[in-house]
């Protein structure tokens, strides 16, 4: 018996071991880069390997912030993705009630088309997009940005809202009801106060999806480069600067650094988001 | 009721149509015109398009390395990240939640970041093959976005790396549906750690792993961002995907004028095959489903 449990802990800690090891190798680019922010030129062909720089300097971060547009770059971010996740919380909570708590007219279609997009590649319709926003007169502005970014189906968010308020018990509703609240009040007092958690993770995954796109911003900003965002922005300076290793790692690390943290404080949101996304 | 409803989805209706419905029905439009997006000036083709991308090599270069691709990285992906989730899938076992959030970290690390950060840690001087170097496994620096033969695998690499995370969640997502009893009664049977995974977990969570699967070879047919900034589809298109391949085309000067038209129906025929394999697919994964009940 005794035995049997030492080799068990002795297996337990091999497995420990391992995922250990692959954890490191997994989170080593990102330490790397961040590390290489804050190394000097000649210590960066130095030091390829090492994290931990020798004689940390800020030269490249304050380079890349004032001289390359960075500080630009990340208020675009900022403005783009807190626009973009409003529009989008507020649309599929809408959405999501009406097609939770009422069976309407038309509402299988829809849900039909809705489910179907999933399946489209952004590449089939990047294109037609770029017009449309060009119509709009609004190529190369932010609000272009915002209102193509906010655009398309957002079907996991859709399905979380929908099975979440499917899922709140009929007499909350009658209460209200008696109580002379109409379908605005309805969802307005009570259904969305009760809907915290789930929109606290729509908001944190989209948070992140919209902080992250890449496509998009690249080419709705292709004639103006003020409009960038971090992701676009990190490019273009790669394309113009391909030497300057250290200034390419100082505007990574401004570009992941509030998302990663934003991810650590709050994964809890996002995994369950994940997971109830596939469960759905 | 149903106007308060209607009124209640108008919002994702219109962000629906402005920005997916409209732009697909544009898209076939487009598909028939020789149009290069900079004038107005556009000229009916007919299937003119379709016609010249049944010849056009590095089409079929591009749609051919975009399966390739998938084929390469939807088993990898899958195995991994199931490995991770089973090894993590025990609430007991220490440090459970850091290894969670370390496998989860280039999940939410912007893929254009990652790329060209790759982009120096893959290359000559950089810290991958300054390791094999210093630890003889090779005598030559190893040009690995830069040869032909090593950029696949390379790409397929990073991007398993970069998107384990988010498949080990969806796999602890079903493996937490399996109850502790069925683990329980695989160790009184005797069954080892293998035999209780391969003939009691895995059949169990076979439904599940096929909506993961099919979610994994939509997302990979997808691939954009971490191409477009790892390799620009190179070197000599050898790692060009559809999506880099519409994105030359349409937005990008380096052929030549752009070619609204022609791309339209580069995205569109792929789409169209994508749209395909995601409901045959489905259509298979019903049928195992039933014939598993």
């Amino acid at each position: 018996m005794n035995r049997d449990k030492t080799i068990r802990n002795v297996k337990k800690f091999f497995d420990c071991f391992l995922l250990l090891i692959i954890g490191l190798v997994w989170v080593y680019p990102f330490f790397w880069m961040v590390s290489a922010s804050f190394k000097s030129q000649p210590e960066f062909f130095e030091n390829r390997l090492g994290l931990i720089p020798k004689k940390p300097t800020l030269a490249n971060v304050v380079r890349i912030w004032q001289k390359a547009n960075f500080s630009t770059y990340f208020v675009n971010t900022v403005i783009v993705t807190v626009f973009a996740v409003v529009i989008v919380l507020l649309m599929t909570m809408l959405a999501g009630y009406a097609m939770g708590r009422y069976n309407f007219w038309g509402k299988k279609l829809i849900m039909g088309i809705f489910l179907g997009s999933i399946v489209i590649p952004l590449v089939s319709t990047i294109i037609p997009t770029y017009e449309v926003v060009k119509q709009m007169h609004l190529i190369g502005t932010k609000t272009g940005l915002v209102l193509a970014q906010a655009g398309g189906a957002h079907v996991i968010f859709l399905l979380l809202f929908t099975s979440f308020f499917q899922s709140v018990p009929k007499e909350l509703e009658e209460a209200a009801k008696m109580d002379g609240c109409n379908y605005f009040r309805t969802f307005l007092n009570i259904m969305m106060p009760l809907s915290k958690p789930i929109a606290t993770t729509v908001v944190i995954m989209e948070t992140i999806w919209t902080w992250n796109a890449f496509m998009l911003p690249l080419v709705l900003t292709l004639n103006n480069p003020a409009s960038r965002t971090l992701a676009v922005g990190l490019y273009a300076f790669k394309g113009e600067n391909t030497v300057d290793w250290t200034g390419i790692a100082a505007g990574g690390t401004i570009a992941v650094i509030p998302i990663i943290i934003l991810f650590i404080v709050l994964q809890r949101y996002f995994v369950e988001g994940i997971a109830g996304a596939v469960k759905s | 009721m149903n106007a308060w409803c209607w009124l209640f989805m108008s919002a994702a209706v219109i962000f629906y149509i402005l920005f997916q419905g409209y732009p697909i029905l544009c898209s076939i439009q487009y598909s028939f015109l020789d149009w290069s997006g900079l004038t107005s000036h556009a000229k009916w083709v007919g299937f003119q398009n379709y016609v010249e991308l049944l010849h056009d090599e590095l089409f079929w270069n591009a749609f051919v390395n975009s399966f390739q691709y998938t084929a390469l990285i939807v088993p990898l992906e899958l195995a991994v990240s199931l490995f991770l989730a089973y090894m993590l899938n025990d609430e007991k076992m220490k440090g459970r939640s850091l290894f969670r959030t370390m496998y989860f970290v280039p999940v939410v690390t912007t893929a254009s970041v990652v790329g060209i950060i790759m982009i120096f840690i893959l290359g000559v001087q950089g810290p991958v093959n300054h390791l094999l170097l210093s630890l003889h496994l090779i005598r030559q620096p190893i040009n690995f976005l830069g040869d032909a033969k090593y950029a696949m695998p390379s790409l397929v690499l990073i991007s398993l790396w970069k998107d384990c995370g988010t498949y080990m969640i969806y796999w602890l997502a079903g493996l937490q549906g399996v109850s502790k009893d069925v683990y329980e009664a695989a160790t009184v049977d005797g069954a080892n750690r293998r035999q209780t995974f391969f003939h009691i977990v895995l059949p169990l969570i076979a439904p599940i792993g096929g909506i993961i699967a099919i979610l994994c070879i939509i997302n990979s047919l997808k691939v954009f961002d971490i191409v477009k900034t790892m390799t620009e589809g190179g070197p000599f298109y050898a790692t060009d995907v559809i999506a880099t391949y519409v994105y030359r085309s349409a937005f990008s000067s380096e052929i030549g004028m752009p070619r609204l038209g022609y791309a339209s129906a580069a995205a569109l025929l792929f789409g169209f095959t994508v749209i395909v394999i995601g409901t045959v697919l489905n259509i298979i994964k019903g049928k195992l489903a039933k014939h598993a009940i």
